[in-house]
């Protein structure tokens, strides 16, 4: 009878631990960040993409990092914004270019007259072949791609989060949320260096090219 | 006395002849399956991969997972002694049985060739199973409260649905042959042990091996492909997914071994007198369970194997890039697959024909037409495959074909529901749990059924592939029917296994409350699914939230339900422990004729068959068999 | 037959003349009450022939549902062991009687003959080959003869978004789709990374798209208004979300539409590959 105590109790334990690693793992979120808002209807979004992550558990998986009220970047791809809102995006790009599968993405659409600014310079398009990232958020139509720095460039970043004393392109845009919902938004580069289709690890992972928006 | 007595009994097994400390076998498996693990993946995969230049652009390291899992699940066979008793044989020694078997609760924590510890490690790990698999439906359900991910983030739930659907079908093609039939079928054919009592043994130590590799893809990122695990998704996925490609191999592996273990058990291990036409029902349907999974096993085995190769070696089976086709692997799975689900079936008609005997004290009527029945749905079972394919663009001509031979299907099933009508029909019922069980079988299946003309039909399948329909179809099946079986027989056979009874009353309110919140979670998704919400998808429509809603809620009731029955076994088997007499259900099958529990070597002599299963209604009927040494010289009438 | 009629008690009887009678009365009733109003509601031709289908087949099972409530119910309820009996009673030994069973056997038999043949007869040519994916290469079935003035539609699927191109206006990509009335649209369904499935829900049409193929569908869309675009095969983590709108409009409006889309997506178009049915999934491995 001691016996089948003992086992009956080791197996409680057993399954107690099996459900505790399900709990904790079906939990697991990137924390949600806020847009800075500037005035009514209006707010900052600033974010920025690199190569690699640098931190544990994916050191070398491009990465968005997402920029908060104090100024500091915050490894998330989750923020709120406000409803029928401006929002006003500053990207810089640290990232070199993979290229776009599909070049449709490589054109700038969504963002009032379907233009961004590239280091200052107004575009519609860029290159599909030059594109290191995109930002897209399907449901609201906004996409916009984001051009790679050079290979031969003289000081790439190494591992996120970088200070724009590093190579990068500052990508700067504007576009309108609507009514209150939550919207996905990913990139469209096949850009998960070293996985089948450049599309597996952080394309397919929230947190790093793939996350949602939560518009308030 | 006979030949089949003076066998040796091997209820023993493992490789240790002494034994410090209980659970020493199990504790030196885990610790030689990590050695294992570490010398696979960090010596060999190591060193293979370092020198592959395919491995060097990319950030996977799946050749070292893979091999370490591989030499984990050899290491841990051996420590559990696998191994031993065939290389001594082959290196020429005398093998000795030197085991002494302690009959204690220790013989379940080790290899142990008794087909009564197995069937029962079955029914703890297929339980296991069964609530972890749940618990998963349980929070995909949570989320699906909601038309956008709120609860859980769309990464966790694709791999919950993933690791619900595999560990769902992993279990569920073993959960009645597993426990019912490892335990039943050598009694029922009044043999002492199944034919290769240590492959039967390794089928089983094959499942722990493989659900660990499989829950531990969740600490490794999941899997985002489904049960189905459809290339080139696959080739994708993060090394979660091989955890289900090796561990789905692993159970096909099992399963193969079952099948082949069951068929020679049947074909040679019969005792005297019982001839086919004797043969219990639920003996029929192992035995063609066991060529559908013979047959159709390694074919999974092949297909989890090549999409591996296309991981790790770089090869391209399944990629167009590389000369490979999606469509191999569809048709590769699919081949597998829909034996697979009458994989998981027939054993399910056939423990509730056996019980419908029992209850309606009636024989079974129709008893050729059964076994046509179950050998026909094997036979077709294999030539219908690409209904899964009907919208897929495979070749279009063929979709007359395959929708005909679906819909054949329907034939042999109808017999199974002829079966019990002509069975039932001027019986005595008494409505017992599980003659409950039972019954709500024919219910739900015929649902399934229903739907899955709907499903057939090309035109119709335009619509509800894909779709929350074929969810509910396949749930009104598998669960309405297969576990509703595996309740039945559970109840039915409970005492026989344990020596105690289930409770009724707690058992009418499981029985009750899950019947009826089953239907009310399933039947609404046929309707989502009919109303175009596709399946796995963690947002929605946000007009079908209303639906959605109250199947969740009434998925709830169905986890209630579980917890029911958990409470019913506590209750039963710890606090209360109503001992069962040794045939409280008054049936004349062979294996009630045995104490309860059954002993350790069944029957002291060879029985001899005397007639017949099912003698219900027939005067001065003998029993089925004769147990004891002396043989009459006039039997029966 | 007659014989098996006339050999079945008085009570087998009533229960097969309850059978008929109820089948009869409802099996009309749910055709055409239940039938006009099952999906996928006919916005186009093959998916009013779905409908169609649909409430046949919900007529045909209704008799097999009324039967077994009739046998099985009957059983149920009369066939119980009285509590009040304590002595165990058993049934009579019947174990099978052979003209039933060849009776069940033909029944059955010929309900599924003509379910088959019935589903084969709507893949026939005429009938656009009932909305589903056929391709690559349809030998003998389900090419309608308007396929020569289709429209013909390219629909990509992607991680995680459809994008459409239409051959016929300069290779034109987009991402939204407006289809003209009255038309036979031939979608040409592929994909460039993992399988998808298109599916078109109003229109009736669904279409594995499989990199490598050209899976096509023909449909005629017979209503203007909006149907929803959603993916039917899990193909990772945005699956749910891979959903539109398309829109069915007039011919005139569909021509507006597709000159302003020529001239919004012209930078895109320029830089896109010339137009080609099936896309592979390349490059294997990408650097990033």
């Amino acid at each position: 009878m001691k016996k089948v105590v003992g086992v009956a109790v080791g197996l409680a334990v057993a399954v107690a631990l099996v459900v505790f690693y399900i709990v904790d793992w079906v939990l697991v979120s990137p924390p949600i960040a806020t847009a800075s808002s500037t005035g009514t209807q209006t707010a900052n979004l600033v974010l920025q993409t690199v190569a690699a992550y640098g931190s544990a558990p994916n050191p070398d998986w491009v990465s968005y990092f997402e920029q908060d009220a104090q100024g500091q970047w915050e490894h998330t791809t989750f923020f709120t914004l406000p409803a029928h809102s401006v929002i006003n995006v500053t990207i810089y790009q640290y990232d070199g270019a993979s290229g776009f599968r599909n070049p449709l993405w490589a054109q700038v659409r969504g963002t009032g007259d379907g233009t961004m600014g590239l280091n200052g310079k107004t575009m519609n398009a860029i290159n599909f072949a030059d594109a290191a990232h995109s930002f897209t958020i399907p449901d609201l139509g906004v996409s916009v791609p984001l051009q790679g720095v050079p290979a031969t460039g003289s000081n790439p970043c190494p591992a996120g989060p970088c200070d724009t004393s590093f190579d990068h392109n500052t990508i700067k845009f504007s576009f309108t949320t609507g009514a209150p919902g939550e919207y996905r938004w990913q990139c469209f580069v096949p850009c998960a260096a070293g996985t089948f289709q450049g599309w597996g690890g952080p394309m397919q992972t929230l947190g790093y090219m793939d996350g949602e928006i939560y518009v308030r | 006395m006979t030949a089949v007595a003076a066998e040796p009994l091997t209820t023993g097994g493992g490789f240790y002849a002494r034994r410090h400390f209980p659970g020493q076998d199990l504790v030196i498996a885990v610790a030689m399956g990590i050695i294992g693990f570490v010398v696979g993946s960090a010596v060999i995969g190591a060193t293979i991969s370092g020198g592959l230049a395919y491995t060097a652009t990319s950030d996977q390291s799946d050749v070292d997972f893979v091999l370490g899992c591989l030499f984990g699940v050899g290491a841990f066979l051996a420590g559990l002694g696998f191994f031993g008793y065939p290389l001594r044989r082959m290196l020429g020694h005398r093998v000795e049985h030197h085991e002494v078997d302690t009959g204690g609760v220790e013989r379940y924590f080790r290899l142990c060739t008794d087909h009564k510890v197995v069937g029962i490690q079955y029914l703890v790990g297929v339980l296991f199973f069964f609530f972890v698999a749940g618990l998963n439906a349980m929070f995909m359900r949570t989320q699906l409260l909601f038309p956008t991910e709120t609860v859980v983030s769309a990464n966790q739930y694709v791999s919950l649905v993933s690791l619900h659907g595999t560990m769902m079908m992993q279990m569920m093609s073993a959960v009645i042959i597993g426990p019912l039939g490892n335990y039943l079928v050598p009694i029922m054919l009044g043999a002492k042990r199944m034919a290769f009592p240590r492959l039967e043994a390794l089928s089983f130590w094959l499942v722990p091996a493989a659900s660990f590799i499989l829950l531990s893809s969740l600490a490794l990122g999941g899997f985002p492909t489904g049960w189905t695990g459809y290339a080139s998704l696959a080739d994708q996925a993060k090394i979660g997914m091989d955890c289900y490609l090796l561990s789905f191999a692993l159970i096909a592996i099992a399963l193969a071994i079952v099948g082949f273990n069951m068929i020679a058990t049947i074909l040679t291990m019969r005792a005297p007198g019982l001839s086919w036409g004797r043969l219990p029902i639920f003996v029929w349907a192992t035995f063609a369970t066991g060529f559908l999974m013979l047959l159709a096993a390694p074919v999974l085995v092949v297909t989890m194997t090549l999409v591996l190769l296309d991981r790790t070696a770089g090869t391209s089976f399944f990629l167009t890039s590389g000369g490979g086709t999606p469509y191999l692997y569809e048709n590769l799975f699919w081949v597998f697959g829909h034996p697979e689900v009458y994989i998981l079936a027939l054993p399910g008609f056939g423990v509730v024909l056996e019980i419908i005997c029992v209850f309606a004290r009636k024989p079974l009527w129709g008893y050729p037409l059964a076994v046509a029945a179950m050998l026909g749905v094997s036979l077709l079972s294999f030539f219908v495959w690409q209904h899964h394919l009907f919208v897929s663009g495979i070749n279009a001509n063929l979709r007359p074909f395959f929708m005909l031979t679906t819909e054949m299907i329907s034939i042999p099933t109808g017999f199974i529901f002829l079966n019990a009508i002509g069975t039932l029909w001027r019986g005595k019922i008494r409505y017992t749990v599980p003659m409950l069980f039972s019954l709500a079988l024919f219910f739900n299946f015929f649902i399934g059924g229903v739907s899955g003309v709907f499903n057939s039909d090309a035109p119709s399948d335009v619509t509800t592939h894909g779709s929350f329909f074929v969810v509910g179809h396949f749930h009104y099946t598998i669960m309405g029917g297969l576990v509703f079986a595996f309740f039945a027989g559970i109840y039915y056979w409970f005492p026989k296994f344990t020596g105690v009874m289930l409770n009724e009353t707690l058992g009418k309110i499981q029985f009750w409350l899950f019947f009826v919140a089953f239907n009310s979670t399933f039947f609404p998704f046929l309707i989502v699914g009919f109303l175009g919400q596709p399946r796995r998808v963690s947002a929605y429509d946000p007009q079908l939230q209303g639906l959605n809603d109250w199947i969740t809620a009434s998925a709830y009731c169905i986890g209630i339900s579980m917890l029911v029955f958990i409470a019913n076994l506590v209750y039963s088997l710890v606090f209360r422990r109503e001992v069962a007499e040794e045939n409280p259900w008054q049936s004349k099958s062979i294996e009630w004729m045995l104490p309860s529990p059954v002993p350790r070597e069944n029957f002291e002599t060879t029985p001899r068959i005397v007639a017949g299963p099912y003698g219900y209604g027939v005067k001065d009927a003998p029993p089925v068999a004769i147990l004891g040494p002396v043989i009459p010289a006039v039997v029966g009438k | 037959m007659i014989g098996l009629w006339n050999r079945a008690g008085p009570l087998i009887r009533r229960l097969i003349v309850i059978w008929l009678v109820v089948s009869a009365i409802t099996s009309p009733i749910l055709y055409f009450l239940l039938g006009p109003h099952l999906p996928p509601f006919g916005m186009s031709d093959v998916s009013g022939f779905q409908a169609f289908d649909n409430a046949v087949m919900v007529s045909i099972v209704d008799p097999v549902i009324v039967f077994l409530v009739v046998f099985f119910g009957y059983a149920l309820v009369n066939f119980r062991h009285h509590r009040g009996s304590a002595a165990l009673e058993d049934g009579p030994p019947l174990r099978g009687d052979g003209r039933t069973i060849a009776l069940w056997i033909t029944v059955t038999g010929l309900m599924v003959g003509f379910l088959a043949g019935w589903g084969s007869y709507e893949l026939w040519p005429g009938e656009h080959g009932a909305g589903g994916g056929q391709a690559p290469n349809p030998i003998t079935l389900a090419v309608p003869a308007s396929a020569s003035t289709a429209l013909q539609v390219q629909v990509i699927g992607e991680q995680w978004a459809w994008t459409f191109r239409f051959p016929a206006y300069g290779g034109v990509e987009t991402t939204d789709l407006e289809l003209p009335v009255n038309q036979t649209i031939e979608f040409h369904v592929t994909s460039i990374d993992v399988i998808h499935s298109f599916w078109a829900y109003e229109l009736g049409v669904k279409a594995d798209a499989v990199p490598g193929t050209e899976n096509i569908a023909f449909v005629e869309p017979l209503q203007t208004g909006g149907f929803s675009i959603r993916c039917a095969e899990l193909c990772g983590l945005w699956h749910g979300h891979m959903s539109t709108t398309g829109h069915v409009v007039s011919n005139s409006a569909f021509q507006t539409w597709i000159t302003g889309q020529e001239a919004q997506w012209a930078p895109a178009t320029k830089q896109l590959d010339p137009y080609s049915p099936v896309y592979h999934e390349q490059p294997e491995y990408r650097a990033g």
